[in-house]
């Protein structure tokens, strides 16, 4: 057992682990955040993705004591209270999802990947960077629309700050 | 009957089940036929379209009605189709093969008249049931057998109520998958949920709106036949007398002032057993490129021209066609379980299974043509198989005329599609 201390959505934790503990299962099972999900335990489907120091990574990849020292966020905390984060309300109003099961790994990803890119995506280069997220409802089509609605959103966000 | 282990993966239905199978063999036939005949694909469909209806199948399905050249049409021109061959000779010029797919499609959902399905065999029922709550404050609940896990039954059966009663959608919630609370259900499969569940909501609706009619018609010292729902009030026609549907609905359960003999309460059920199964048809078309060299295949454009009947929501509806076209899109190109030489699985992870990704699919381009369901009151048919159903002759219709060879298989890997063109 080892103590991990970290930033989880703004509030420092101190979690009492195995060695071989996931971040995903230490965000889960220990502090309780299940809208990260697991989804193929392989790395390979994205629906574990959080942001580890403001980059997307797949939490069922990482040990949680890799992560310590780390300021973590996950789909719980990218909301500022009532007001969704604008690559969530774009996923909202463009229907980017169906199941719902996908969808906070593809958020989390595409908010990193917006934050990359800038303004400067275009429909080829959202594909792509998607490439490892899966989604089996929505033929990726409203998704890949919702990201490119939150880029133009959140250059205005950025713009009005 | 002989059991026996096997070591392969399990197989169950999926999206369409039977309808993929059915569609993709005809529609790779229809395309084969128009080639061997030196006829235009889309025109070779066109003259064989049943135009008619009622049309009794042989096989227990009476076709009710729709019509497919709207279909053909509208995805024809979505494509722009007679602009392809010079769209091909271009791309021919820069070492590309292009080739274009039509794929129709019609199926059976709205399953099931109980009747017959269990002359097939069905040792149950395929009815399905509602349960509406209108509490005393005038929200309303509906409990519905039609389970929902994504498809947004949440939205659409709520908007249905909200129409009848001209209620903001926010007085009405959905209680589904819980049988502590819905008691009978047959569930959702088949594109069945609005057809059928959909239905058994409206059949519901009916009755409490009957039951509610009287009761508003007893408060205001009317007849009945004069009462008419708009805006959530109950209202007597010609006058500017009425009740708000809460008030009616604290009637019926403070009960000091009811019509005599009538029950307190009000909420009511049904079950609705249909009397026809519904054919959503459509036509697809798929225009992409293959890479010679390669074998990969590129999406140039994909359009879909679905008949549903009426929409209730048409955002919804889409995102059932993008789903479903992903996944017929996926077991053209790219979806297989491999077993090597000894029998071992060697798909058995994402890692090696290759589910669509983003990059494998192009954005669709979808139509909707409207002939309104006769069989039910929603004019409803269902739309949540179609793409899968539809899209994977498209793909190969496509692939097969880019390379000019009609022996391929699914999935049309680059391997095999570099292998069908290169020998």
């Amino acid at each position: 057992m080892s103590t991990v201390k970290l930033t989880v959505n703004g509030k420092a934790v101190s979690v009492d682990v195995e060695d071989r503990t996931l971040l995903v299962h230490l965000l889960r099972e220990n502090l309780n955040l299940t809208g990260t999900h697991v989804g193929c335990d392989t790395s390979q489907c994205g629906a574990c993705v959080v942001h580890v120091d403001g980059r997307a990574v797949k939490s069922c990849t990482m040990l949680a004591g890799q992560a310590a020292g780390s300021n973590v966020t996950t789909i719980e905390g990218l909301a500022k209270g009532d007001e969704l984060h604008p690559m969530q309300a774009a996923f909202r109003d463009n229907h980017g999802l169906q199941c719902g099961y996908c969808t906070p790994g593809m958020i989390m990803s595409a908010v990193d990947i917006v934050h990359r890119h800038g303004g400067k995506l275009d429909e080829e280069t959202v594909r792509h960077e998607l490439e490892g997220n899966i989604c089996r409802c929505t033929g990726y089509h409203n998704i890949v629309k919702a990201v490119l609605d939150a880029a133009g959103r959140m250059k205005v966000a950025q713009a009005a700050e | 009957m002989i059991g026996v282990y096997t070591n392969t993966t399990p197989v169950d239905a999926y999206r369409g089940a039977g309808r993929p199978e059915a569609s993709y063999l005809i529609e790779r036939m229809m395309e084969t036929a128009a080639r061997q005949l030196k006829v235009d694909p889309a025109e070779l469909r066109k003259k064989n379209f049943i135009t008619a209806f009622p049309y009794q199948t042989p096989v227990i399905m009476a076709y009710d009605i729709g019509d497919f050249h709207a279909s053909i049409d509208a995805a024809m021109k979505a494509i722009d189709y007679a602009g392809f061959p010079a769209r091909k000779a271009k791309a021919k010029a820069s070492g590309k093969l292009r080739g274009i797919g039509v794929s129709c499609y019609i199926e059976a959902c709205g399953i099931a008249p109980s009747k017959a399905v269990g002359s097939l065999g069905a040792g149950v029922g395929l009815w399905e049931s509602a349960e509406i709550r209108v509490n005393p404050v005038g929200t309303i609940e509906v409990l519905t057998g039609s389970h929902s896990h994504g498809q947004g039954h949440e939205t659409t059966f709520c908007q249905i109520i909200a129409e009848r009663l001209g209620v903001p959608i926010s007085q009405v919630s959905i209680v589904h998958g819980d049988t502590d609370k819905v008691q009978f259900g047959m569930g959702t499969y088949g594109s069945r949920s609005l057809a059928v569940g959909g239905t058994a909501i409206v059949k519901a609706m009916e009755k409490v709106e009957a039951k509610a009619k009287k009761i508003a018609a007893h408060a205001l010292e009317a007849s009945e036949s004069d009462i008419v729902i708009e805006n959530g009030e109950f209202k007597v026609t010609g006058t500017d007398k009425s009740i708000a549907l809460p008030m009616v609905a604290l009637a019926a359960y403070t009960a000091h002032n009811l019509p005599d003999g009538m029950e307190p309460g009000l909420k009511e059920t049904a079950f609705y057993d249909p009397t026809n199964f519904t054919f959503p048809a459509g036509a697809y078309i798929c225009e992409l490129e293959v890479d010679p060299g390669t074998g990969k295949t590129s999406f140039v454009n994909f359009v879909a021209a679905d008949d549903f009947g009426r929409l209730i929501n048409p955002m919804i509806v889409e995102g059932q066609v993008h789903g479903g076209l992903a996944q017929g899109i996926g077991q053209a190109l790219l979806e297989g379980a491999v077993y090597d030489d000894t029998g071992q699985l060697v798909t058995a992870s994402f890692m090696d299974y290759t589910m669509p990704r983003a990059d494998d699919l192009p954005s669709f381009q979808l139509s909707h043509t409207t002939t309104l369901c006769p069989g039910n009151p929603l004019g409803v048919k269902g739309c949540g198989e179609a793409g899968a159903i539809g899209a994977s002759a498209a793909v190969i219709n496509a692939i097969t005329d880019a390379i000019g060879n009609n022996k391929l298989e699914m999935p049309a890997t680059p391997d095999r599609v570099w292998h069908a063109i290169h020998g």
